[in-house]
């Protein structure tokens, strides 16, 4: 796909100026116009423009807030409070940001759930899909940086809770656990350093992204049927095609997302964290948000020790593995078949993964003290692992897949029933 | 020409359509008519049931047994509050109502640091006059260094005046407990809802458990521990000396007295002599949704500006699609 030849000619004597000395005219028409792209890429692959679309308002909403933001644990919470009653469109600013925050997780989410579906992550794509769980990574960070600089109850919890997860690592766990907090206990330093991390990450995660298109750009999209791009006929250039069905993925996408933000942009929420950090009271409850409750219901089922190793740092195991072992997925699926269209003993377990991921962030925001709680946890973390460490290498060597179309073109032409 | 790739503009499209549908009959029982009589707001028909002191008893009758340090969130009755669902909007009466409770009996024990006079006046707010709410600044002293004796009248532009100097000031007068700010307080309660109530709520746009757990509350007060309470592992309740039963307060023992009793606050009848009952039912109502107001004053605007953006999304989305299918109309196959 690389191998395409440029269609550009500059039109006037200034383009051809600057062409001769930085081509990014050039650079911008071959990859965010003319770029081949698979021509039958359904809406699922909309995301990663959706994707982009939310990092940017992230960015745009964050840089507005940061300016009438005060990170000082004493003023934190009621400089939240005044962006939002006396800042002009404050009131929806800070909503677009922090709902946002969900939305993008929805959109990284399905991202990545269509990924594990179509095979997205196998040759010559890891490298795609590592940087892919990198920005997943940093996303995590940034998410929790953030929550935590209202200073509400929940927020400050959070922060004293999740920084607690690294003092259980041995030998270095302390030390850590205070360069985190900035001190003994969460107090102002904390805050401090989460916002100058907080507005650090965002543009870092921006960068990953440079490379994670670049990194799609070598090999070229995967597609629905997975079978590689085999002449022109195949392909579509990205504009106007692939621009159009993003514009629209991306507008359908806002409905819902402006539907939280303006009629219930507290819904995804908890009430504590309208209530002041205090250090003295701790919340009957501390819930994180909902999108790390399927890494926190891991976290938490693992509730045993393991010969040598106590039950505390176990689930720190568990809970680091759990987004740890997506590095390794490329290599973990052993099938030559990429799509999970072709892959029949492939997709039961593939539905079942989603359904018990839905099923941990569920129980994630249960009590443990409802007896099946941890049982049906203990149960959604053994599949989690499983899918990945043994139905995945194993799979292959059972699995009949059905014949894949000759190319692109045939499989939209004349659809196999799947 | 449908695809079925464009299932999910259906399913999101849908999701609008169904979530504007109880909204639309819930409004429908609420006519909210600013300006007009105080009456207005009387509480739609679910409220005529609605629990005297007694009724709340036989309401949380079901949870007592069970829940002594948390209570279920279940037993919180959701009320038709004028302000709830996508076309909810405040009634400036009640607003009006909730205040006056606010100024009379709640504010001289609760402080309401982020509420400026000014407030009362501005648009989707109680909606007082300029002027009224200047003369109400001026009865009100206000501590500034900079003023001779240190003391001036109120401006539309000061702070409410806490009713404490500072927090010990405010736990002495108190038996220990302190009265929460007012500030934010009506979004910082309210139970979790369980999951498929809370799925509904989105799609109802109805995040209005803070005033249904205010309204609960106020209605949950009970003179004596009622019988066959226990705690968790099963021992009989204690009341603690200095504090009160509720029914719907985690754990029971709230610190504030029963603050409101009937006839306690004495309405102004509406232009045109339309009177509201003068409960502890209809004041609870009344300074819950003042307290709503306080913790979310842009409620109304914010609404109304979803909709054009919603509106403005949903046509912009049918255009896009439109072009979308218009251009990939050449692609064989498609």
């Amino acid at each position: 796909m690389t191998d395409h030849t440029s269609s550009y000619a500059p039109s006037n004597g200034l383009e051809k100026w600057l062409d001769d000395r930085l081509p990014i005219i050039r650079f911008s028409k071959e990859h965010l116009m003319d770029y081949p792209t698979p021509k039958n890429l359904n809406y699922w692959w909309t995301f990663g423009g959706i994707l982009a679309v939310m990092l940017g308002i992230q960015i745009i909403t964050g840089i507005v807030l940061a300016m009438h933001y005060t990170p000082e644990a004493t003023l934190a919470f009621n400089s939240v409070e005044l962006i939002k009653r006396d800042v002009a469109g404050g009131r929806i600013i800070q909503a677009v940001h922090s709902t946002g925050a969900s939305m993008f997780f929805v959109a990284v989410y399905i991202h990545i759930f269509r990924g594990l579906y179509f095979g997205s992550y196998k040759a010559p794509r890891e490298v795609l899909w590592m940087l892919g769980v990198l920005i997943l990574l940093l996303m995590m960070a940034a998410a929790f940086f953030g929550y935590v600089l209202p200073w509400g109850q929940m927020s400050f919890w959070a922060a004293t809770v999740i920084t607690n997860i690294f003092a259980s690592i041995p030998f270095v766990g302390d030390p850590l656990l205070q360069l985190l907090r900035g001190g003994f206990a969460v107090g102002n330093p904390t805050l401090n350093r989460f916002f100058s991390l907080h507005y650090l990450t965002p543009f870092i995660i921006a960068a990953v992204v440079v490379l994670h298109i670049w990194a799609l750009h070598v090999p070229g999209n995967n597609n629905p049927v997975g079978v590689d791009v085999k002449s022109s006929r195949d392909t579509v250039p990205f504009h106007p095609y692939y621009t159009m069905k993003d514009a629209f993925g991306i507008v359908v996408f806002l409905i819902p997302y402006a539907w939280l933000v303006f009629f219930t942009p507290d819904i995804l929420g908890h009430s504590s964290n309208y209530i002041m950090a205090n250090p003295l009271v701790t919340p009957p409850e501390i819930v994180p948000e909902w999108y790390f409750l399927p890494f926190y219901a891991i976290l938490r089922s693992i509730d045993f020790p393991l010969l040598f190793i106590d039950s505390k740092l176990l689930g720190v195991i568990f809970f680091g593995g759990s987004i740890l072992i997506l590095f390794f997925v490329p290599w973990l699926d052993r099938s030559r078949v990429r799509s999970g269209n072709f892959r029949p003993l492939f997709r039961p377990f593939y539905w079942l993964f989603v359904l018990n991921f839905l099923m941990l962030m569920y129980l994630g925001s249960q009590s443990t003290t409802i007896w099946w709680v941890p049982v049906l946890g203990k149960v959604g973390v053994v599949y989690y692992f499983a899918y990945f460490l043994i139905i995945l290498p194993l799979l292959p060597r059972f699995e009949v897949t059905r014949p894949l179309p000759a190319s692109i073109s045939e499989s939209v032409l004349r659809p196999a029933r799947t | 020409m449908i695809h079925n790739k464009n299932i999910l503009a259906a399913v999101l499209g849908a999701l609008l359509l169904t979530g504007a549908a109880p909204v639309l009959a819930q409004t429908a029982a609420t006519p909210s008519a600013p300006g007009t009589a105080p009456a207005a707001t009387a509480p739609a028909p679910k409220a005529a049931a609605s629990p005297s002191s007694d009724n709340a008893n036989t309401a949380s009758g079901g949870g007592t047994a069970t829940a002594a340090v948390n209570l279920g969130e279940s037993e919180i009755e959701l009320q038709p509050w004028s302000f709830s669902g996508i076309f909810g909007r405040y009634d400036q009466n009640q607003l009006r109502r909730g205040f006056q409770v606010f100024k009379e009996v709640c504010s001289s024990c609760h402080s309401a640091d982020l509420l400026s006079f000014r407030n009362l006046d501005e648009e989707g707010g109680p909606e007082f006059s300029a002027a009224q709410v200047k003369a109400l600044a001026a009865t009100y002293t206000i501590a500034d260094p900079d003023a001779k004796g240190g003391k001036r009248p109120g401006l539309p532009s000061d702070r409410w005046p806490s009713p404490f100097p500072t927090e010990k000031d405010a736990r002495d007068a108190n038996g220990g407990a302190l009265p929460p700010d007012w500030s934010v307080l009506a979004k910082a309660r309210g139970a979790e809802r369980p999951l498929l109530a809370w799925m509904r709520d989105i799609v109802a746009g109805y995040q209005e458990g803070g005033p249904d757990y205010v309204h609960a509350l106020m209605n949950g007060y009970h003179a004596t521990v009622p019988a066959g309470i226990t705690n968790a592992d099963g021992t009989p309740f204690k009341l603690p000396d200095g504090k009160y039963y509720n029914d719907y307060f985690p754990g029971h023992s709230i610190g504030m007295p029963p603050p409101l009793s009937d006839g306690l606050v004495k309405y102004a009848p509406g232009a045109d002599g339309t009177t509201v009952p003068e409960t502890v039912d209809q004041y609870s109502r009344d300074v819950a949704a003042f307290m709503m107001w306080l913790a979310e004053p842009g409620l109304d605007g914010r609404k109304e500006a979803g909709f054009r953006v919603i509106i403005f999304l949903l046509l912009f989305a049918v255009l896009m699609w439109l072009v979308k299918r218009r251009i990939w109309s050449n692609v064989e196959g498609h």
